[in-house]
């Protein structure tokens, strides 16, 4: 290849992928920063200051921030760990158990909830409590989170097995193991990292779903997003921009952490 | 086909197909029961009667379909003439859901494009740069662009300050501000799928374009874009299918003027103004819009991997 003449350069795709990581970064940038203003209001800039986070604790909104946020961590944690657990026991028979029939609808099930507009699932739950006379509060969303953060633990879950090859667990069996002791001493600990990071996404997808816990919240339950997104009604103040830079940098280290947690020892 | 003993690939393993069905049970439960069977009961109740506290009559009535289709006058007792006012709000639906696509085209092609050429040690840093922002609260996504392009906010001041413009551009609450938040929600999703399919493309058709003398643009249009197609559309799909019920764009960007779908279907479940059959009947036509998309899709797909 001639010097300067790259195949695969285009003029113009590098000046393009910078605006677009601009444009996703720009937004949050802003806020972040807003979140250190002194002033009282959202337009002028008065130095910087920690009087707003300062506020989200000891302010007169605090109580209901602070319920919202145990609200939301609780039934995070919860779902998180019902789901990864439902998603490491189907990827289990989706990935070793062979090809059988139901093997592909059983991933389709999986991925349905990602397939179904999210305002969608929120009205059929909403409508399947109600019809099974079930009173909208912390558990329906804890139940309804549950089944959607599924395919989300699910795909690292099954992403890494898939890079395991069956020669561990067979070399186990071929030694005695029972097929129990083969999955909880060999398999489990190799698909660890993608358990771990089946469990982080779960666990953000159900810290920040809006929609879904708004139609299943009834009165009273708030979680954070419901929290700030009632706030936000009346307008964008300082301490909301406080509290959602806390949520957005809680999401980047949980993410950032699920992506050397998956990189982490690669095992073919 | 012998057990997978001795094969190194995952593809024949099967360990566990003995008690597959036991690993399978949790999972079909709890999706069959809190996802499928609401779907089902949605359905149900699409053709029941609205009660007026919210909720619904056990009686079967075609009521909710009636009121989205048909307009029967002021008293309700006139023939049917086609009504316009849901179909306006779904059509407007798919036009700003088409808009955010094609801007999220337009910059999330040239963006895969150009990570898909790097070198490949620093690749999944790139994809792991444009998907962090989708995995922050899509709330606070939303709310940290009404702050950016307020009227007062930061972006008029910059663009004053540059002294590109004199007066502030007014983009909240109109038809724009609501594509941008769209555009701006789902904008990683265009990426992923066709990074992945350039990543697969072998280079040296493009190599061979250009010593059959191609320009580059005739190559990128010719050779790389009919193999990279199936990721073009399924990047399409994945902005598009989320945009079309999106709630959250709409309603905090978009003002009352340019309610859409989701605005409508979230209206008939609050308080007691709401119309529980005629939410669960607009619902039904969103999810069967989106099922018939996916079945296109996956048809077209199908024919190009064939």
């Amino acid at each position: 290849m001639r010097r300067g003449f790259d195949i695969r350069a285009y003029p113009g795709f590098g000046a393009l992928t910078a605006l677009c990581l601009v444009i996703l970064y720009a937004p949050l940038l802003v806020v972040t920063v807003y979140s250190f203003n002194a002033s009282q209001s959202i337009t002028i800039w008065e130095g910087l200051s920690l009087r707003w986070y300062a506020d989200v604790f000891t302010g007169p909104e605090s109580a209901t921030f602070k319920k919202a946020a145990w609200n939301s961590f609780t039934i995070a944690i919860m779902a998180a760990t019902v789901a990864t657990a439902i998603a490491t026991s189907a990827a289990t028979a989706i990935v070793r158990g062979g090809r059988y029939r139901l093997r592909t609808l059983s991933f389709g099930l999986i991925s349905l909830p990602l397939m179904v507009p999210e305002i969608v699932t929120a009205v059929a739950t909403l409508i399947f409590f109600s019809a099974i006379g079930f009173t909208r509060g912390y558990m329906t969303i804890l139940l309804a989170h549950t089944a959607f953060c599924i395919p989300f633990a699910y795909m690292p879950i099954a992403a890494r097995m898939q890079g395991i090859g069956p020669a561990f667990e067979e070399a186990a069996l071929d030694l005695y193991a029972t097929r129990v002791q083969a999955f909880r001493r060999i398999l489990l600990p190799l698909m660890m990292p993608g358990i771990i990071s089946g469990f982080l996404l779960a666990f953000i997808i159900s810290l920040d779903d809006f929609i879904i816990t708004n139609f299943l919240k009834g009165g009273g339950v708030e979680t954070l997003p419901t929290a700030i997104f009632g706030a936000v009604k009346q307008g964008i103040k300082p301490n909301i921009m406080a509290i959602s830079t806390m949520l957005l940098v809680v999401s980047i280290v949980i993410v950032t952490l699920s992506y050397f947690v998956s990189k982490s020892d690669k095992t073919d | 086909m012998a057990g997978g003993a001795t094969t190194g690939g995952a593809a024949r393993a099967e360990t566990y197909a003995g008690v597959r069905n036991w690993l399978l049970l949790p999972s079909w439960l709890v999706l069959c029961i809190l996802v499928l069977a609401p779907i089902g009961i949605m359905l149900v109740y699409s053709f029941l009667t609205k009660e007026f506290r919210g909720g619904v009559i056990w009686e079967f009535s075609l009521a909710a379909y009636d009121q989205f289709f048909c307009d029967r006058g002021l008293f309700g007792d006139e023939p049917c003439s086609i009504e316009w006012t849901y179909i306006t709000i779904f059509w407007r639906s798919i036009w700003q859901a088409g808009a955010a696509t094609l801007l999220a085209l337009l910059i999330g092609f040239p963006t895969a494009f150009f990570i898909a050429t790097r070198p490949e040690r620093s690749r999944p840093l790139w994809v792991f740069l444009i998907t962090v922002p989708y995995w922050v609260n899509l709330l606070i996504r939303t709310v940290s662009m009404k702050f950016l392009l307020r009227d007062n906010g930061p972006m008029n001041d910059a663009l004053i300050g540059m002294g590109v413009i004199a007066e502030p551009i007014t983009i909240i609450n109109t038809n724009l501000a609501v594509q941008i938040g769209l555009f701006y929600s789902y904008l990683p999703f265009m990426v992923l799928p066709i990074y992945a399919a350039v990543e697969r493309f072998d280079f040296r058709l493009s190599e061979a374009a250009a010593d059959l003398y191609a320009s580059k643009w005739v190559t990128l249009r010719r050779v790389v874009l009919p193999a990279v197609r199936p990721g073009v559309i399924a990047g399409c799909i994945l902005v598009f299918v989320p945009s079309l019920g999106a709630f959250l764009a709409p309603d905090l960007l978009g003002g009352a003027k340019n309610f859409m779908i989701g605005s409508l279907i979230e209206e008939q479940f609050k308080g007691s103004a709401g119309n529980w059959p005629f939410g669960a009947a607009a619902a039904m036509i969103l999810l069967s819009m989106v099922l018939v998309i996916l079945l296109i899709s996956a048809r077209q797909s199908q024919r190009s991997s064939a």
